[in-house]
């Protein structure tokens, strides 16, 4: 079985020698993303607390870490980046386009909910 | 036997099965296909949680406040540490795992055990940590006084430190006693009854005149939540409280909305069964190394198929990490 890697990350700016030394490199990009993302929990400074489209800059700031974490495990841990686009295509969008669509109408009705509760005249329901 | 097949003649062809547009193998692909189902029952759930959190926006416990604890270190409050670490022990075990899939495509077996041993024990601690984390959260550590219409009333001092029950609260003889199945009738039964009544808080609050009552209003910021005045929080227990509460279960919980403590018991037990049957296939791949299954059959695919559903339970916990704690 010869199996061919792509060996850069972020874009061919950085591009290892051997799959095991990107295994590592991306690693450390990992770590750093979580610590970043630990740092700012624990400290949630007060310039990103600010509601940038109905949410925290905080909380946007989290889950666009997330995302660039879980980008780096599909794509390198999963061996994504090696698969045919047609594959890559059926997986990922499939998921994401069904993803987004499930937690806009959840969070939509829940912050309507709210809103009953909030403006409305039922105090408790459920 | 053998003389009796037809050939069509167009083995091998685009239309013979020859064409493989993907390049994987079958049970590669479906291993892809099961993560995106699986990928949206997790997000389904965690959709979930985001609904019911939208839903009581204003009052929602704060992550940080509820896991505190790093084992051996008691009684300290970190938050975040240790779900840090257990995230890293996760990143970790998926290196391992992606080192000993690496190793198969060199048909290196000595590594390939090596490092599937390794995803093995980093699982394990993940596992441990997560029940370490359920048993903490379960027994609770501040205790609070829940309201008739479901609030939870908790207490902290003038400068606004939590305060626990034990540190006020002066249990005396209680003349309820937990009804036992042996007490009634056979369906009969309750839970561990909480060490103090309604009535010794009350009094215990009565005697510190510096004792406030916690809602779980959020302030504007989001940072804190809202102290009752004394007069108003007198009133506040007297008034609504109807029992007390220590730690958490599916119906009470001393951090705040019940709802907070049930998905945190689906989403990372959903979570954590599934680090547990990753363990578990990785250990009978684990075997099949051993005893040289793959040597033979010169080609280490199944370690890579399991391999990504390992990865598949890190990149979950990744997303279960920020919307659970950080968010």
């Amino acid at each position: 079985m010869a199996h061919e890697h792509k060996l850069e990350i972020f874009r061919g700016l950085l591009k290892f020698k051997s799959n095991t030394q990107k295994i590592w490199g991306v690693l450390i990009f990992l770590s750093i993303v979580t610590a970043i993302e630990v740092t700012l929990g624990i400290y949630k400074p007060d310039s990103l607390m600010g509601l940038f489209l109905g949410m925290k800059l905080l909380n946007w700031i989290f889950i666009a870490l997330t995302i660039v974490k879980a980008y780096y495990i599909t794509w390198d841990f999963m061996h994504m980046r090696d698969e045919t686009k047609a594959l890559r295509r059926m997986v990922i969008w499939t998921a994401v386009f069904l993803i987004i669509y499930l937690v806009f109408i959840l969070l939509q009705e829940g912050g309507y909910i709210f809103k009953v509760w909030d403006e409305g005249y039922i105090t408790h329901d459920f | 036997m053998s003389t009796t097949v037809l050939n069509t003649g167009t083995e091998g062809k685009t239309w013979g099965g020859g064409n493989q547009p993907l390049h994987a193998s079958y049970g590669k692909m479906m291993m892809w296909f099961f993560i995106v189902s699986d990928a949206l029952t997790f997000s389904g759930f965690l959709a979930a949680y985001g609904f019911s959190r939208f839903k009581f926006i204003d009052a929602w416990p704060i992550p940080d406040e509820v896991f505190t604890h790093v084992p051996f270190f008691h009684g300290q409050e970190h938050p975040m540490i240790y779900v840090a670490f257990m995230t890293f022990i996760l990143i970790m075990s998926s290196v391992t795992m992606v080192l000993a899939v690496d190793a198969g495509h060199h048909l290196n077996k000595a590594k390939v055990t090596f490092y599937l041993f390794l995803t093995i024990i980093g699982g394990l601690i993940f596992v441990g940590s997560q029940a370490w984390e359920w048993s903490t959260f379960i027994k609770g550590d501040h205790g609070a006084v829940e309201t008739r219409s479901g609030n939870i009333l908790q207490f902290v001092n003038t400068e606004g430190d939590r305060l626990a029950l034990s540190d006020f609260v002066v249990a005396k003889d209680s003349p309820r006693e937990r009804l036992d199945r042996q007490d009634g009738l056979w369906f009969m039964s309750e839970g561990s009854l909480p060490t103090y009544t309604l009535s010794e808080v009350i009094e215990g609050l009565e005697a510190h005149p510096d004792i406030l009552v916690r809602t779980q209003e959020l302030t504007d910021k989001g940072h804190s939540k809202v102290v009752l005045s004394r007069a108003e929080s007198l009133k506040m227990v007297k008034e609504n409280g109807k029992g007390v509460v220590e730690g958490a279960n599916l119906y009470h919980n001393e951090y705040g909305s019940p709802l907070f403590a049930d998905f945190f018991f689906f989403i990372t037990g959903f979570h954590g069964f599934h680090v547990f049957s990753g363990v578990v296939i990785n250990i009978i791949i684990f075997f099949n190394v051993v005893l040289g299954t793959y040597e033979k059959r010169k080609s280490y695919e199944m370690v890579e198929k399991v391999g990504l559903y390992w990865h598949f339970v890190d990149l979950v916990w990744v997303f279960v990490f920020t919307f659970f704690y950080l968010v």
